[in-house]
């Protein structure tokens, strides 16, 4: 049941990515771009998803995964380092190419040599984040 | 398009209802770069099997609707440099953060978690800084 309920959701996930249009660099640069012809669309997106996933976290009070297991605990509510630099460079990333690690996997479906590019490169990135981390952990020593 | 923010909301229900079966059948929360990041450092190895089953409906399901498009186009930059160094700052950054737009954004906004509104906070400034500094005054975007 695991195993497809993960195809079930990814499935969703790229149709949904495609759907509305989060595929499309044009349409994420252009949400970012309030200096330019500003494109709301991407609100719509967030907006949209927050509806059943909301639901989906009430649904979660008092009851266990179908599958078993326990749901995720909620995190602590600690803003560390980790935290802002890592989202600080993601979002430098996002707004330079457009794309994040969900529309840039769904992308590769479309065809074209750029998206492979970019999908290696964020490989690469997350294969070394680890390292990274613990020479700054070094460098700089800090809670989470 | 007048009626792209229709099909922003439609594709945004889906999203979230991927976002809900990952979360109500499986117990995890629906992050893309969690769910790549744990196979590619070989912290989520004990539950490849489904990692690997989200990655290919992602990469797959999208095939069977394209056809229904006249035109599909990613419009990413043909400077591999850009998508290089975009690359790069999205792997990293992402793991750091422990999350991106579907974790922190989606899945952490709607159960109120302050990380997930914080980081989402932080991405798209730093995101819109990037982008309008890159396409506006570098002119390489």
């Amino acid at each position: 049941m695991r195993n497809l309920a993960a195809l079930l959701s990814g499935g969703l996930f790229g149709i949904g990515l495609t759907v509305s249009g989060m595929i499309d660099t044009t349409k994420v640069q252009g949400w970012l771009d309030v200096f330019g012809e500003w494109d709301p669309t991407l609100a719509f997106v967030i907006g949209g998803a927050l509806i059943p996933m909301s639901i989906a976290w009430r649904l979660t009070n008092n009851r266990k995964p179908l599958a078993g297991g326990e749901f995720p605990p909620p995190p602590a509510p600690v803003i560390g380092r980790n935290l802002i630099l890592g989202s600080t460079l993601f979002g430098m990333g996002w707004g330079l190419a457009g794309l994040c690690p969900g529309p840039a996997i769904a992308s590769l479906s479309i065809g074209g040599s750029g998206g492979i590019v970019f999908v290696a490169a964020m490989a690469f990135g997350m294969l070394m984040a680890p390292a990274l981390k613990a020479r700054l952990d070094t460098a700089v020593p800090v809670a989470s | 398009m007048e009626q792209d923010w229709i099909w922003g909301l439609v594709g945004g229900v889906l999203i979230g209802l991927a976002g809900s079966v990952y979360l109500l059948v499986n117990g995890r929360i629906m992050g893309a770069s969690g769910i790549i990041g744990g196979l590619v450092d070989g912290s989520g190895w004990s539950t490849a099997k489904e990692r690997i089953l989200f990655i290919a409906g992602l990469f797959v399901a999208p095939i069977f609707i394209i056809p229904m498009y006249r035109e599909v186009d990613t419009h990413l930059t043909e400077n591999l440099w850009v998508v290089i160094v975009a690359g790069l700052l999205v792997g990293v950054g992402t793991r750091f953060a422990n999350g991106c737009t579907s974790g922190h954004g989606v899945c952490g906004i709607s159960r109120m978690s302050l990380r997930g509104m914080v980081a989402t906070l932080f991405y798209i400034i730093a995101g819109g800084v990037m982008m309008i500094f890159a396409r506006h005054i570098l002119g390489i975007i």
